[in-house]
């Protein structure tokens, strides 16, 4: 995974409440495979007509959010369902960043997984970045590191779980650190069956079907 | 005088159990008993492609096909590639990695949260988890149940374990007796129009108080199914006699004297008197009153005697955009009676009111009547749709001119194409009344299965309570 230090970026503001993650991605969207880039599936319903134009009132079609990498939106962003595929849509769109006064928790631990910063500022703070890009602010900084956004005269710190913010900084990955722990692993499993005989499942029999 | 070990809750007792090891910046892995895979899990098994990584415990996965499964063909055979792509591609992992299947064709098939419980897989005690939202439902037997999103699905498969945050403990008292007409998803919904629907967020939430106590295994796994609607990260109720008395005799529960030594593992499970809470809340249930969602969020909730709010009477003007913008995605108009909302169909199904007892309380409505609109019963698994159809509900629901078809998440979500028209409006026991969520352009309003019942009945919100004088 890419490590998050700063981000110097266009942002673009998304000023709705609970944008849950069947909006971010509709369900009808995810028997595709990755690979085919998920960019396009972003908040589609809300972007686009019935016939796939882009409606006049689209918040992230519009041309001078071209190349937002930053998005601001209200509380309880990414809420619902657990689809990670809400994340790859706006990492396959292009935004490494969301800044919100609060988000689902499966969404939040999913963005760090894949790069994406979730960052809670306060609500009033989100307010202020709405105003200041609805009046045609467009770049800002999202500087990690510090745990800081500037935006024009705006300054303000963002809150992130301290370990998620190593995770990002680093572009690390859990799976490599739990292998280097595979022997305490299995000695608790050893133990936990002696001491919990009746959480194990019996090995796989004809019963499983 | 040796200091008296700290009172924990039964969270605390839960997480305690599992940690394999805590690191310094306080993530703890935790070891996880029971993994549960849908088709949706495909993102995850790809992961593993990619590393060449096999399932590290195949005993403990279990793969249930629910949420792309058709529900109205013959022999479930499904014409759309896509779809059957989905749940093939589900039995083939669960097949090259030697886990538990329960796939479209097996009699135990059902909603995974549905089908947990039903064979004793899922128990007091365990740390589950599910690429998917509502595992959080599996907290109602006392285990630590929530959802995952897709690396971490992976994480689990390769490892059995988590790294997790121990979130902050909330407790939901409800002290009462529920009123005549309402259940546990009026329950539900009270709780979130009352804390919200970020209410919960960070903390692990625990249900208590008499009116909790008096619900059984069906109820308790409804409150649960909804604890994420808050943003809890888990829901849970402490085990008690009446978990036990479900679970005895489920076919991968402990049998014979293990279920019995197990049985007082469980039961110690409950918090100790005393144990601290980061967070109270509590409602006194003699207060409920049938609930129906009117805007976009499980927060719009309202009695169904309430009318519709007025975005110029909000108190801030970013809640005033919101309720805006639900009205107009609704259709609705401010100030508009909650019963004089008419109706285009219903849905009776998903993890949270497909269980028997929520068929019984729709039929109890329906018997005899007919319905309005059309609509859909899809039971939560097809064990529930056997016994239904043993206690003859199906005929109730035939005869009322509801559709009875097989189970699934179904028109829930929408993924197998059981979809609500767009612009249409559902009445629903569903979960979520996101925007899209039945379909595009679908307008979703979540109730109790009675309530759904009274709907299709009136062919509007109907308040369920005067249609159900003189019935059981
Ligand atoms: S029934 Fe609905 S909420 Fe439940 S698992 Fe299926 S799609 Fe998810």
């Amino acid at each position: 995974m890419q490590p998050f230090t700063t981000l110097a970026a266009p942002a673009c503001p998304l000023p709705l409440a609970n944008v849950d993650t069947d909006q971010l991605i509709p369900a009808r969207f995810m028997k595709r495979p990755r690979s085919e880039g998920y960019g396009r599936f972003l908040l589609h319903d809300l972007r686009f007509t019935e016939d796939g134009t882009v409606r006049p009132d689209s918040p992230l079609d519009r041309p001078e959010r071209a190349g937002a990498r930053v998005l601001v939106a209200r509380r309880n962003f990414g809420s619902g369902s657990s689809r990670e595929a809400a994340v790859y849509a706006l990492v396959d769109a292009g935004f490494r960043c969301v800044l919100a006064p609060s988000f689902g928790d499966i969404f939040a631990s999913n963005a760090v997984n894949n790069g994406l910063l979730p960052a809670r500022l306060e609500e009033r703070e989100i307010e202020q970045l709405l105003a200041w890009l609805e009046q045609g602010g467009r770049d800002l900084t999202v500087d990690l590191e510090a745990c800081a956004v500037r935006a024009g005269n705006h300054r303000f710190g963002f809150a992130i779980d301290p370990v998620w913010r190593t995770k990002l900084l680093n572009g690390w990955n859990d799976l490599d650190l739990t292998l280097s722990h595979a022997e305490a692993i299995a000695a608790f499993a050893e133990a936990d069956a002696r001491r919990r005989p009746w959480a194990g499942l019996p090995p796989l029999g004809p019963e499983a079907g | 005088m040796a200091e008296a070990p700290p009172r924990r809750t039964l969270f605390d007792k839960l997480w305690d159990a599992h940690v394999v090891l805590t690191r310094e910046d306080g993530q703890s892995l935790l070891w996880i008993d029971r993994h549960f895979f849908h088709e949706g899990s495909h993102h995850a098994f790809a992961q593993l492609r990619a590393r060449g990584a096999k399932v590290a415990r195949p005993a403990l996965n279990i793969g249930v096909a629910d949420h792309y499964v058709p529900t109205r063909t013959p022999q479930r055979s499904i014409a759309d590639s896509g779809i059957a792509g989905m749940v093939q591609g589900l039995e083939a992992n669960a097949r090259a990695h030697g886990t538990r299947l329960y796939g479209l064709h097996d009699p135990r098939q059902g909603i995974v949260h549905v089908v947990g419980p039903e064979q004793g897989l899922t128990l007091p005690g365990l740390t589950i988890v599910c690429g998917d939202s509502h595992t959080s439902t599996h907290g109602a037997f006392g285990a630590l149940a929530f959802g995952i999103g897709a690396s971490e699905v992976a994480h689990v498969l390769m490892t059995q374990t988590l790294w997790q945050r121990k979130p902050k403990r909330m407790r939901v008292t409800v002290e009462g007796t529920l009123p005549a007409g309402t259940g546990a998803k009026d329950l539900a919904l009270a709780i979130i129009a009352r804390i919200g629907a970020d209410g919960a967020q960070g903390h692990a939430v625990e249900y208590t108080g008499s009116a909790v106590r008096g619900l059984s295994m069906e109820g308790r796994l409804t409150l649960c199914n909804m604890a994420i609607e808050s943003g809890a990260r888990c829901g849970m109720v402490a085990p008690d006699a009446t978990t036990v008395g479900f679970l005895r005799g489920r076919p991968l529960a402990p049998q014979g004297a293990a279920f019995e030594q197990a049985a007082e593992a469980w039961l110690a499970l409950p918090g100790d008197a005393g144990a601290e809470f980061d967070r109270e809340v509590s409602l006194q249930a003699g207060e409920i009153a049938p609930i129906v969602t009117w805007g976009v969020s499980p927060e719009d909730a309202l009695p169904v005697t309430a009318a519709i709010p007025d975005p110029d009477r909000a108190n801030d003007p970013s809640r005033a955009a919101q309720i805006r913008d639900a009205l107009d995605y609704m259709g609705l108009r401010p100030g508009q009676r909650l019963e004089e909302v008419p109706i285009d169909r219903v849905f009776i199904g998903s993890c949270t009111n497909s269980r028997i007892e929520d068929l019984r309380a729709a039929a109890a409505v329906l018997a005899g009547r007919k319905a309005r609109v059309p609509g859909l019963v899809s039971p939560g698994s097809s064990l529930v749709k056997r016994q239904a159809e043993q206690e003859g509900l199906d005929r109730i629901f035939r005869e009322a001119g509801l559709e009875w078809v097989e189970s699934g998440c179904s028109m829930c979500v929408g993924m197998n194409g059981d979809l609500v028209p767009a612009g249409e409006r559902c009445a629903s026991t569903t979960n979520r009344n996101f925007k899209g969520r039945q379909g595009k352009g679908a307008r979703t309003h979540l109730m109790s299965p009675a309530m759904v019942a009274a709907a299709a009945l009136a062919g509007h919100i109907a308040d369920v309570r005067p249609m159900l004088e003189g019935r059981s």
